[in-house]
């Protein structure tokens, strides 16, 4: 389109006018993070995006093959801070994959729980600013309520509000009280209802809303395999593709829930996927916490998983299983796996190589956000800029984890 | 594996995939491999393309979902790039893997798949494989302008250069790291399970020849061979006084068994036996010279 010519117009004087590059970000609030979109823009419409991403690269893949398989733990926190507990649970299972671990009922049942009560947090956040990047502010702060509450769950079970580090190869870290179970049941049942479909009600059929996401960016069935996508992006394409289900880990084949699909494959679709997803969580929450069996919240083999504090005090071979898995750590047999779950944001796989010594000789992490973003270029194509906005905030980015 | 215990991402059987997938690939193929239930085909760089237009295309592999680089200095070859392969419809995945070095470029896939674009320039940026045919490859997760292929295992962790912000130029500058003390690396590897260490002076032991061969073997049974040659071999022989008929033992050099001499006291005997006095009294004023204790039995 360089080179075309306007009409004449009293403030054009006949001369071609070329398009335009602007700077999206690097800081700009609706980029969700550190994103530097270079936009060449035809007045206000699209013609090309080419996002550079890594500002926010730290090595971490680099920092984990230093560090031993519990040390790298806390790493897959910071990568998705929006919903860390997902992050780890890939982790931990390529773990147990490689060393063939079992892991106690109640452990997985936590996990599934803990990974859901994520989802639900993520959302909120996505949600929330979804809504806000397109002009809405109140469901936004109505859905940080839910977020925070989310939180303190979390803060309850692991001691940490965001980084709990608490899925752990063999189990989970800590146990939960009987209180925190019933709390979380209760707010299921009235808090997180009340709030979310509040919110809800302000937007879904908010004709601004509307007017901002449907239609926008529609990627076809094809285009979203070939570009990779995931989660809700491939879902709201109308593919019903749910690792929960097809590939389930943990305790998700017990569980009873619904995948919800899209129609139309645009940005409306996009955010009514997660927040059917919501509820959807809510209800494999609900499962949860009326199936949770009694019992070890870790394996027992204590190669693996150290001892109780309480036995450290009696037995000499706890103490010694104590010291030598926190300054050694455990070997795990030498090979490779790949292991995806359903994060919030779509597959989030671990590509672990191990040589058999205490220490990851290689761990990729696929970022969901990587191919999503790569898609900007084509989902934007002809849209105009304000729009980059609602698609930015369906696609659901977090740098933290798409640079690693 | 015999029994599966852990309580990853079930996928659908893969019984029999291995042998489809292997003889579907031919020549294409270097290796297969089905190890911790995942499918690892290995094949010929230049095949790449093809191997993965036919996974795709025959078999059902619709997304391709990662492009991992490893680094394995000590091969040939020292790059592994792997591919991810996801099929939606039979719910299976298979992993293909070519090896490559530096100057050996790997056919690009982004003829088969837009998304192959950012992984293969990920995997060129961390590692330095150049994929050819892709149109854009620039790097992506690193700084504009940075040299290097950081996750290369001969890329130090803390890298070379580090960034400030100068309050003298009033912007980010760069300089060479510099660390007051140094990253704490811990080695865990166990002498006993394997771990071969080269200890300092280790290196001596194999460039030493074999000790020179001696005519007379060196013993230390006598005095006289005190290993510390003359005068000190003469001195030990001479025997230092008490004589060697005498019972005396000087520093070692005497005889080993004393002899025994009588002094001609008469040895004491045993105590006489004491008579039992059960009710007599106590003698004179035991208490004065006791200071208050008991009293000694049998006194």
């Amino acid at each position: 389109m360089s080179g075309m010519t306007l009409e004449r117009s009293p403030t054009n004087t006949g001369e071609s006018v070329d398009n335009y590059t602007i700077n999206f970000g690097p800081q700009h609030p609706a980029a969700h993070g550190v994103l530097r979109m270079v936009m060449e823009l035809d007045g206000e419409v699209i013609e090309r995006v080419d996002p550079h991403v890594g500002l926010l690269h730290r090595g971490t893949e680099k920092l984990i093959e230093h560090k031993t398989y519990l040390q790298a733990l806390p790493y897959f926190d910071r990568l998705d801070y929006c919903s860390p507990l997902c992050m780890e649970h890939s982790y931990v299972l390529a773990i147990e994959k490689l060393l063939n671990l079992e892991v106690p009922l109640r452990a997985q049942y936590l996990r599934v729980l803990f990974a859901e009560l994520t989802r639900i947090c993520n959302h909120m956040l996505n949600l929330g600013s979804h809504v806000m990047d397109v002009g809405a502010m109140t469901p936004n702060l109505w859905l940080f309520e839910i977020r925070e509450d989310c939180l303190n769950f979390f803060e309850r079970a692991s001691g940490a509000r965001m980084h709990a580090a608490w899925f752990r190869p063999g189990g989970v870290h800590q146990d939960v009280p009987l209180k925190l179970l019933t709390d979380i049941g209760d707010w299921l049942d009235s808090r997180l209802p009340t709030l979310f479909e509040d919110a809800m009600s302000l937007v879904v059929d908010n004709r601004i809303f509307k007017q901002r996401n449907v239609d926008i960016a529609k990627v076809s069935r094809d285009d979203s395999i070939a570009w990779g996508f995931s989660g809700p992006m491939i879902r709201g394409a109308g593919i019903p593709w749910d690792l929960r289900k097809s590939q389930p880990y943990d305790v998700y084949d017990r569980m009873d829930f619904d995948i919800p699909v899209g129609t139309n494959s645009d940005c409306y679709d996009r955010f009514m996927v997660r927040v059917e997803e919501v509820r959807q969580s809510a209800r494999i929450m609900k499962q949860c916490l009326r199936e949770m069996p009694e019992g070890p919240i870790a394996s027992t083999d204590r190669k693996i998983v150290p001892p109780k504090r309480a036995e450290m005090k009696s037995s000499m071979e706890s103490l010694i299983h104590h010291f030598k898995l926190y300054t050694e750590g455990f070997h795990v047999p030498a090979g490779e796996v790949y292991v995806a779950t359903e994060s919030p944001k779509g597959e989030f796989g671990v590509y672990l190589v191990s040589d058999g010594s205490n220490k990851p000789y290689r761990c990729k992490i696929r970022p969901t956000a990587f191919s999503h973003l790569q898609a900007m270029d084509m989902m934007c194509k002809g849209h105009m800029l304000p729009d980059a906005t609602a698609i930015l905030g369906a696609i659901d980015v977090v740098f933290g984890e798409c640079d690693r | 594996m015999a029994t599966v215990l852990h309580s990853a991402p079930r996928i659908a059987s893969s019984e029999g995939v291995l042998d489809t997938l292997s003889a579907a690939l031919g020549s294409m193929l270097v290796d297969a491999k089905e190890e911790f239930e995942e499918l690892v085909l290995t094949v010929r760089r230049d095949s790449i393309e093809d191997a993965l237009r036919l996974l795709r295309d025959e078999h059902q592999y619709q997304q391709l979902m990662e492009i991992a680089g490893a680094d394995y200095p000590s091969r040939v070859e020292r790059f592994e790039v792997v591919y991810m392969l996801l099929s939606l419809t039979k719910n299976h995945r298979v992993m293909v893997k070519v090896t490559a070095a530096e100057n050996t470029p790997v056919p690009t896939v982004t003829t088969l798949w837009p998304v192959a674009g950012w992984l293969e320039r990920e995997v060129f940026d961390m590692y330095g494989v150049v994929f050819a045919g892709n149109q854009d490859l620039r790097r992506i997760l690193t700084d504009y302008g940075f040299e290097g292929h950081p996750f290369r295992k001969d890329f130090p962790l803390t890298g070379y250069h580090e960034l400030r912000y100068s309050e003298e130029d009033k912007r980010v500058v760069y300089e060479p790291v510099k660390l007051a003390q140094d990253l704490r690396s811990f080695d865990f590897l166990s002498p006993w399970e394997g771990a071969d260490y080269v200890l300092p002076g280790d290196e001596k032991a194999s460039a030493k020849p074999a000790a020179p061969s001696v005519a007379e073997p060196k013993t230390t049974e006598k005095p006289g061979q005190s290993g510390a040659a003359e005068p000190s071999d003469s001195k030990a022989e001479q025997k230092v006084a008490p004589s060697a008929t005498t019972s005396g033992t000087i520093a070692g050099q005497g005889q080993s068994v004393p002899t025994v001499k009588t002094s001609g006291t008469p040895e004491p005997g045993a105590p006489e036996p004491t008579a039992s006095k059960p009710d007599r009294p106590a003698e004179g004023p035991a208490s004065d010279k006791q200071g208050g204790g008991p009293a000694p039995e049998g006194s």
